[in-house]
């Protein structure tokens, strides 16, 4: 080998905190490279991605809006997969949660109650950590890996959320399109006040945010969960125990990803259909990682992550760019960040 | 009677992408590498195969460039999860949502266009046995590939020299670096036979088995390669074994939702899903939970200077 | 080239750095055919290094090598083993669940685990006495069996000289007799064997010369067999360390340590069942269990402390109360305190600063906060730490993995010790811990069971067992022999114990 891998001994803060920006740089560099290499003109590339979200108050909701989502679920993974227990059914969850939230509102349909909104972030969040409870058990049970178990659950809810719209929750009114009725007011998200397209749900998120990062700083239970990923037979001296542990992650990351598909079906989409996923589950994990497994750095992630998607739907239109160069893109990007991850480990030196 | 040769028939070529793909993971994950990326390389060459048999008119120039297809990508997972030690989980999931965003691209512009089918192969004498000839003998290529494949790993990982340095560097990589096996290339080795192995498996979905290119198609087969690598505890005959117990509960459930039975399509869909993580459960009850995994999987190797 | 006179190997100069270290000063040292040389010193003295010199696995950074009175540049191992350089390492490379003869193929060049390799192993086993089965997975050999592969690996090299780094540090006395007869066996045939250790004792009894080293330096050459153990632990070590002082006689008191009838399931793969253990630890002794690794040591630790291990029958009370199926942190909240075996990821979080790493064993009786913890605290308790226990390393409060072996042993003793337990359970105190450290660790045990706790000390180390320790029990194939006073029996006797039940795994002897 020409090159080989020897450890740093030691990390300065300001590398750490550089290194994700730098493959964000890295990756936008490669991108635009094929974008040009396709004939596609950086200059517009730009308006689309990084301008027009930024320079309108209405663009600047909207990023923040479909951050919200991610946030939340990226946060849920943080918990588990610092504690080494890989949640890649997110997606999953989401869907549950968003659909326990749905089957409230459809079922209070026409009530107009002020319960009913608590009620289906409740619902949805329940749900979720039920369906995030599922892979849990299986590990603690069966030994089954919980990426495989967590994975193959995420078709399955996709599956039944498919079924109960197109089926028995299906809007008869809705002249044979696969939705539910649409939530009444009661049962949605109203903003946080006049004129902004900001809901309540953005709110909680921060919330979420802030009481994630002191509780991973600075509690024992913070401790515990990096204690099981850095060195699980330290954290089994310590008492940490493995199983509980397991299921509280998976409990947490689970209600999260629910209350964000809960959030996201009443504030946004204010119906129940098959595609309520947009695959928010799998972008949360290159979130999470962007952000460094820090809750402060995946608000920051999700938000440069959010103007991305955002600006793939309007680069549809005006670039011809399908959604799968995003999708490609985020591989790229998490493929750089993993790289920079690394390389604050380790020196490349010539042998 | 013929219906159930012509079902069986079915369920080979079902089986034999899970096949392939598994028997290529399986020795990777035998040299003590975890790749996640089996999906993201498997559409890889369901999409580059297809657009190459479209381009050349030849699937089998379609099946050949879908398998490297599958092992480009692998060799990007090398470069990261080998070359940067990367965690190879995170890095798995980055090259399968690579995977899967690259291949719409490269396969939106051959939606809807068909294939025609791969000319099958006869074993003379064998496929005249009734009912059974036809179906298990009178088959493409690629199927009596699999089976050859199954036997050559096998013995190449149990009996050679090369199988044992392999099994050897999965097992104890610290021990293997210390005899002055060489752990790196041996591994970037079996990556990139695991790369083929998924492309190729890839492309025969979408060259054969549909013969169709559609985005998304290869639904989770990747995962399932996982799984049945887990499910095969060590030994090749097990992974092909439930690599066809897969293939007939994929078949099972489409004729069962052609056959109108009154359960609800999106149920019977969840089969192959449900049916994985009951299989593992019922390998864990059986006592082989965890039995047979390399002692070094998932952990990256970086070499003491 | 046959001319006796001339050494199989000699080294002039020898110099080794590592950084600001100087592993390696000048060394000049060789070895004659027929020759059992023994290369004596404490931990850290810079054997390993010199011999990973020989070996071709580092380059020295001034000074000569002569292999039988050529000039050699040893760029990796397969030169020297090219060479007729062979080594037998203190940690085996090899695979725990390939056989026996799959390993050794993996450590032949080209080598198939098939019926000729077999052959050439029965060959080497019969004529130097190693007894092999080939068909075994490792994971069901003792470590006196597992040696036996490596030297076998070495030995089908056919090599001239053969180093051993510390061959009996995981033998028991009658298995060290078995490799001692294949040692001689093969000098008579003319091969020169380079034997490392810091057992006196045994030096003694099969070496004809001896080269001592000490802080990197050739302080003295001997002939062991006229020196005694006093002169050669003298040159060893230097100004005497102090032996450990007895305390003075004082009470026993209750029984805070009882386990009765113990028989306990692994639940760790090729874990060692134990079967019927009975032992009492009172307050103010120290009792020691004497066992090579893989007698169930590990196992033993870890249901004392409730880390693992399925109890199938019997009891384990900790001051009169019964824990059986308690917690870690329950049997902490009862006054003990557990030093493991393994001090970097099971003992510490190796990437933690030492203030951290107090929250692993203080959370469950000392005031570390769970909301918050309480980070200035700690870092103050650590402050008294270190200073109590003379622990040295970069910084107020560094990572665990920054410090030394020694270093953080202390630490991690001290941060049981301040606990003030009434049962402190440690697994193998001083290994791979400098004299200086170790001198002061099992001080501290002495000294702790002086104010009345109970002290159980599981070591390999049978001179340590001796030293310190009021009672001896011996545990072998997870088996308990019931401890004798420590006064009333002798290495022999213990070391006949060490041997008996040793088919283990669940067979009986």
């Amino acid at each position: 080998m020409a090159l080989a891998l020897a450890p740093r001994r030691s990390v300065s803060r300001l590398r750490q905190v550089l290194t994700p920006l730098v493959a964000f740089l890295v990756a936008l560099i490669v991108a635009g490279s094929v974008l040009a290499a396709m004939g596609k003109s950086l200059k517009i590339a730009a308006e689309v991605y990084i301008v027009e979200p930024l320079t309108s108050s209405w663009g600047v909701q909207e990023v923040i809006l479909k951050a919200t989502p991610l946030t939340l679920i990226a946060i849920g993974l943080i918990f588990a997969i610092r504690a080494n227990r890989w949640n890649i059914g997110a997606e999953g969850q989401y869907v549950i949660g968003g659909m326990a939230g749905g089957a409230v509102a459809i079922a209070t349909h026409g009530m107009g109650a002020p319960w009913i909104l608590p009620a289906m972030l409740a619902a949805g969040v329940l749900a979720g950590v039920a369906y995030g409870a599922l892979p849990a058990l299986l590990r603690n049970r069966f030994g089954i890996s919980e990426i495989l178990s967590s994975l193959m659950l995420v078709y399955v809810a996709e599956l039944l959320l498919d079924y109960l719209v197109r089926g028995p929750w299906r809007d008869p009114k809705a002249y044979n399109f696969p939705k539910s009725v649409n939530f009444d007011a009661a049962a949605t998200l109203g903003p946080i006040a006049e004129g902004l397209k900001l809901h309540w749900g953005v709110v909680l998120a921060l919330v979420v945010v802030v009481v994630a990062a002191l509780v991973l700083a600075r509690s024992l239970f913070g401790f515990a969960v990096s204690a099981t990923g850095e060195a699980p037979r330290a954290a089994n001296f310590a008492g940490f125990n493995d199983r509980r542990l397991t299921m509280q992650v998976f409990a947490i990351s689970g209600g999260l990803a629910g209350l964000a598909g809960v959030i996201e079906v009443s504030a946004n989409i204010g119906q129940l259909q098959p595609s309520i996923g947009q695959g928010y589950g799998f972008t949360a994990i290159i979130v999470a990682f962007l952000g460094r497994l820090n809750p402060m750095g995946a608000l920051v992630a999700a938000l440069a992550l959010s103007m991305l998607i955002i600006g793939s739907e309007t680069a549809q239109v005006m670039l011809k760019l399908p959604f799968d160069m995003t999708r490609a893109f985020m591989g790229l990007l998490l493929l750089c960040v993993l790289a920079g991850e690394a390389l604050t480990r380790f020196r490349l030196v010539r042998t | 009677m013929e219906l159930a040769a012509l079902i069986l028939a079915t369920v080979i070529t079902a089986a034999t992408p899970l096949v392939i793909a598994g028997l290529g993971e399986h020795v990777v994950e035998r040299s003590g590498v975890l790749n996640l990326g089996v999906e993201g390389m498997m559409i890889m060459g369901a999409a580059v195969g297809f657009a190459g048999a479209v381009l050349l008119d030849s699937s089998w120039t379609g099946l050949v460039i879908g398998a490297l297809a599958g092992m480009a990508m692998a060799a990007v997972f090398g470069l990261f999860a080998l070359g940067l030690a990367t965690n190879q989980v995170a890095t798995g999931l980055a090259i399968t949502i690579l995977g899967l965003g690259l291949a719409g691209l490269i396969g939106q512009p051959f939606v809807g266009q068909p294939r025609p089918p791969l000319a099958p192969l006869e074993i003379p004498g064998l496929v005249a046995i009734p009912h059974l000839g036809p179906a298990l003998f009178r088959q493409d290529a690629v199927v009596y590939l699999s089976l050859v494949l199954v036997l050559a790993v096998g013995w190449v990982l149990n009996v050679s020299r090369a199988g044992l340095v392999l099994r050897g560097v999965g097992e104890s990589h610290v021990s293997a670096h210390a005899l002055g096996l060489p752990v790196l290339k041996v591994r970037w080795q079996a990556v990139l036979f695991g790369g083929l192995c998924a492309g190729l498996a890839g492309a025969y979905l979408s060259l054969v088995y549909t013969r169709f290119w559609s985005p998304g198609m290869t639904a989770g087969r990747g995962w399932i390669a996982l799984a049945l690598v887990v499910f095969a505890g060590g030994r090749v005959w097990r992974l092909m074994a439930g690599a066809y117990l897969f293939g007939a509960i994929l078949i099972a459930q489409l004729h069962a939702q052609a056959g109108a039975i009154g359960i609800p399509s999106q149920f019977l869909s969840m089969l192959p899903y449900l049916m994985t993580i009951v299989a593992l459960i019922v390998l864990s009850l059986a006592g082989r939970r965890g039995a047979g995994a390399a002692g070094s999987l998932g952990q990256p190797f970086v070499p003491e200077r | 080239m046959s001319d006796p006179a001339i050494p199989l190997i000699r080294c002039r100069g020898l110099t080794k750095r590592f950084g600001s270290l100087v592993a390696n000063d000048g060394i000049d040292f060789s070895v004659a055919a027929g020759e059992i040389h023994a290369l004596l010193g404490e931990n850290g003295a810079g054997k390993s290094t010199l011999v990973k010199c020989l070996y071709g696995l580092l380059a020295p950074d001034a000074g000569s090598i002569e292999v039988r009175g050529r000039a050699v540049h040893l760029a990796d191992p397969e030169q020297a083993r090219a060479l007729g350089i062979g080594m037998v390492f203190q940690h085996f490379s090899l695979f725990e669940e390939l056989t026996v003869l799959e390993n050794i193929a993996l450590g032949t060049a080209g080598a198939r685990a098939d019926a000729a390799l077999a052959a050439r192993v029965a060959e080497v086993s019969r004529i130097y006495g190693l007894d092999i089965e080939v068909k075994r997975p490792v994971w069901t050999l003792s470590a006196g069996e597992r040696q036996r592969i490596e030297i076998c690996r070495c030995l089908l090299q056919d090599p001239r000289l053969i180093i051993l780094d510390e061959p009996t540090s995981v033998l028991t006395p009658q298995e060290a007799e078995s490799l001692f007869a294949s040692l001689e066996r093969l000098a008579s045939h003319g091969a020169g064997i380079l034997f490392i250790s810091h057992k006196l004792e045994e030096v003694r009894r099969i070496c004809s010369a001896a080269t001592i080293l000490r802080g990197g330096k050739v302080v003295g050459t001997a002939d062991p067999r006229v020196e005694t153990a006093r002169s050669l632990a003298s040159l060893m070590v230097g100004e005497g360390v102090s032996d450990v002082r007895p305390p003075p006689r004082h009470e026993r008191g209750e029984a805070l340590l009882e386990v009765e009838n113990l028989t306990v399931l692994p639940d760790v793969v090729h874990g060692m069942p134990l079967s019927d253990v009975n032992l009492t630890v009172q307050a103010g002794e120290v009792v020691a269990i004497a066992g090579v690794a893989g007698n169930g040591q590990s196992e033993f630790f870890s249901v004392l402390s409730g880390e693992g291990g399925v109890v199938r029958r019997g009891r384990i009370r900790i001051a009169g109360r019964i824990v059986t199926g308690s917690s870690i942190g329950e049997r902490r909240r009862l006054g003990a305190a557990y030093v493991p075996e393994a001090r970097l990821g099971h003992a510490t979080l190796p990437q933690r600063t030492l203030s951290e790493n107090l929250v692993l064993s203080w959370h469950d009786t000392e005031k570390v906060g769970r909301l918050a913890l309480n980070l200035r605290r700690l870092k103050q308790a650590v402050q008294t730490i270190i200073r109590r226990f003379d622990v040295r390393g970069p910084g107020e409060d560094p990572r665990a993995a920054q410090l030394s072996g020694g270093n953080l042993q202390k630490y991690i003793v001290g941060r049981e010790i301040e606990r003030k337990p009434k049962l402190l359970v440690v697994d193998q105190p001083t290994w791979g811990v400098d004299a200086r450290a170790a001198a002061l660790i099992r001080q501290t045990l002495v000294d702790l069971s002086a104010e009345g706790a109970a002290v159980l000390v599981i070591t390999q180390d049978l001179d340590e067992a001796f030293e310190i320790s009021d009672r001896i029990a011996v545990l072998t194939g997870g088996r308990m022999h019931p401890p004798v006073p420590t006064r009333m029996t002798d290495r022999d006797a213990v070391g006949m114990l060490m041997t008996q039940h040793h088919d283990g795994r669940g067979e009986a002897a």
